[in-house]
């Protein structure tokens, strides 16, 4: 790389640089942008740190048999993170078992059904949803969805499913039913714009092969692109779950807010991210405080895990497929 | 494979199977579109929601006046419009230079597994959940002192930073080759390069980025909860080392409110809100179409 001979002529890219300056920009760019991501990276490792350190008080009072104690005590200050532990898992992945297959039936749409003027908008349309801000979308959970499942979603359940535990009991406008609702909505755009762009990469010399072999549209999406995307739908759900984990604010909002476990989907709950939401400010103890940072500590393991999982399946399935196409 | 025989090939079955195939067929087909129908009817029930119900309540007084005083009606919420302003706008200043900057490291200058590694680490920060950032700016920030608009904005800022430098470092590496090795054998240094051909190329593509991050951050409210939630009077406060009142957090107060007025008030702000975010993406994305087009040539 070293160049010592000059240009024979200057043009004009060049007019008015002395070396000097690269010999300071050169370098100092460098610097800069290493620091800037070492700053990306470094955020993440002192997240962790920080967030262990402020729930060590509670850490070394309950150990690991926080993570299996069922009680939230702030009076006689027992606390334990199983019913929330479970909320959260309860409340994501009924939300993935009903947003996974609308979001590739969506995918399917978007790359083989809709007409080629209306693909572009119809993807834009869903994916707007994402950008709702949670805050709203638990209003809406409150003010609209609540009453409705209190009234009529909950009781027509219950009236016809009634003797299956998830829909037994009186019905609520705040619980795990609207949780669930409201994380559909929120992952439904997260799945189907990863399932969509990973449909794309299909070759289509693939497709026209089904095709060709007399396949009807639907067979060649259930032999052909499926299971070309395989592993990368089960990418996205993960990802869709990681979000659904997370959130605290919408499901704060509409969850209730309770600890326990309950087998039906009616009475009032909680997860960890809506549990920190709720009661950070009005912690009335530090040992309080720090069986909630505690809870945070647990919610980041479990999402750093599922987001992990998630993006080396993805880019496994992604890498060298726009190479593909000969 | 072998000799594929109609008896035993779903593929090439013949007239009963047939119908049945097609019906398979067109039904799947309808669910499909059922789905993305039900998805975008989704959209529309919820913004449907926040505009009947928000426009009612929203008046010019609403964005230009100052919360009344309790228990007295009326008032608007301009404080909150200029502490979201202020918050998100700290958090740009912090998070787009940095996030560009990272772009350019992973572009330019790594070798490749350490941009895959910094391309991992942004995405696994992406999907921390903005709570425990919050959790973390509180330990970190406000234990020791007291809720400012400086903690929310690097709350926020930490949440905007992997969405614009992964956009940076998708769009700078669509940056055609050919350019690069261009500049580069006329005998510019890289950094040059960087600043007088890269950037320049990609420019809609980080506008892309960085408005998308605003419109993520304008609307975050679980960061903000224990930055900046408390706040020290119902005026407009422009000191980032107080407390700044914001939207979100007004939102998420009032909703939890049982008063119907504060209900009111609340939709009248989710439809300032919705507004600008739902602006802000329709911007970014009308960029980042562009945009994609040029660099593909």
């Amino acid at each position: 790389m070293s160049v010592t001979a000059q240009p024979a002529s200057r043009g004009p890219l060049f007019a008015g640089h002395s070396k000097l300056s690269d010999r300071i920009g050169e370098p100092l760019l460098r610097v800069l942008t290493g620091l800037a991501a070492l700053a990306g990276v470094g955020v993440l490792v002192w997240i962790a740190y920080t967030v262990f350190n402020q729930a060590s008080p509670a850490i070394s009072r309950f150990g690991f048999g926080f993570l299996g104690t069922s009680a939230w005590d702030p009076v006689h200050l027992r606390f334990g993170a199983v019913d929330f532990i479970f909320g959260t898992l309860e409340s994501s992945v009924l939300a993935l078992l009903i947003s996974a297959p609308m979001s590739v039936a969506i995918a399917v749409f978007l790359t083989e059904l809709a007409p080629r003027v209306a693909r572009r908008p119809t993807q834009i349309l869903v994916e707007l949803l994402a950008a709702i801000p949670s805050v709203i979308l638990g209003l809406w959970g409150i003010i609209v969805l609540g009453p409705f499942l209190n009234n009529t979603l909950e009781p027509a359940l219950n009236g016809a499913f009634g003797w299956i535990p998830l829909f037994s009991g009186s019905a609520s406008p705040y619980g795990m039913l609207s949780a669930a609702i409201i994380l559909t909505i929120m992952t439904v755009p997260i799945v189907s714009s990863i399932t969509r762009e990973i449909f794309d990469t299909t070759p289509s010399e693939f497709k026209e092969g089904a095709y060709a072999l007399g396949a009807t549209r639907w067979e060649m999406v259930r032999m052909v692109v499926i299971p070309y995307a395989g592993p990368g739908i089960v990418g996205a759900v993960i990802l869709g779950l990681g979000r659904a984990l997370g959130e605290a604010i919408a499901v704060t909002q509409v969850i209730g807010n309770t600890a326990g476990i309950h087998a039906s989907l009616f009475p009032p709950s909680g997860t960890l991210a809506a549990q920190i939401a709720s009661e950070y400010q009005g912690a009335t103890s530090n040992l309080q405080v720090a069986s909630l940072v505690y809870l945070a500590a647990i919610l980041l393991v479990i999402t750093v895990i599922a987001n992990a999982a998630a993006r080396l399946i993805v880019s496994r399935v992604t890498a060298g497929r726009e190479q593909w196409a000969p | 494979m072998g000799a594929v025989s109609p008896e035993t090939s779903p593929l090439l079955a013949v007239a009963p199977r047939d119908r049945r195939r097609r019906v398979v067929n067109r039904i799947m087909e309808v669910v499909a579109s059922i789905a993305a129908l039900a998805a975008v009817a989704l959209l529309l029930l919820v913004i449907g929601s926040v505009v009947v119900k928000g426009i009612s309540a929203l008046s010019f007084s609403f964005i230009t006046q100052n919360p009344a005083p309790f228990g007295q009606p009326g008032g608007g919420i301009a404080n909150s419009i200029v502490g979201t302003a202020e918050l998100v706008g700290i958090a740009s200043l912090i998070a787009i230079p940095i996030g560009i900057l990272i772009g350019i490291y992973t572009a330019e200058f790594a070798p490749s597994w350490i941009g895959n590694s910094v391309r991992f680490s942004l995405d696994i920060l992406n999907g921390v959940p903005t709570i425990v950032t919050g959790v973390f700016i509180f330990g970190l920030l406000v234990v020791g002192s007291q809720q400012s608009g400086w903690a929310g904005s690097v709350a926020l800022a930490i949440v905007m930073l992997p969405i614009v430098a992964r956009s940076a470092q998708e769009v700078l590496a669509l940056v055609p080759r050919s350019l690069h090795e261009a500049a580069l054998a006329l005998g510019l240094k890289r950094w040059r390069v960087v600043l007088r051909i890269v950037i320049p190329t990609a420019a809609g593509g980080l506008v892309t980025g960085a408005v998308l991050g605003i419109a993520r951050v304008a609307g975050e409210t679980a960061p903000l909860l224990f930055t900046s939630s408390v706040f020290s009077n119902l005026g407009i406060t422009t000191s980032p080392s107080q407390a700044l009142p914001n939207i979100p957090v007004t939102i998420f107060t009032l909703s939890e409110s049982p008063s119907p007025t504060d209900h009111a008030r609340a939709w009248a702000a989710a439809l300032i809100l919705i507004f600008m975010v739902l602006v802000l993406n329709i911007v970014a994305r009308t960029f980042h179409d562009r945009s994609r087009r040029r660099l593909r040539g």
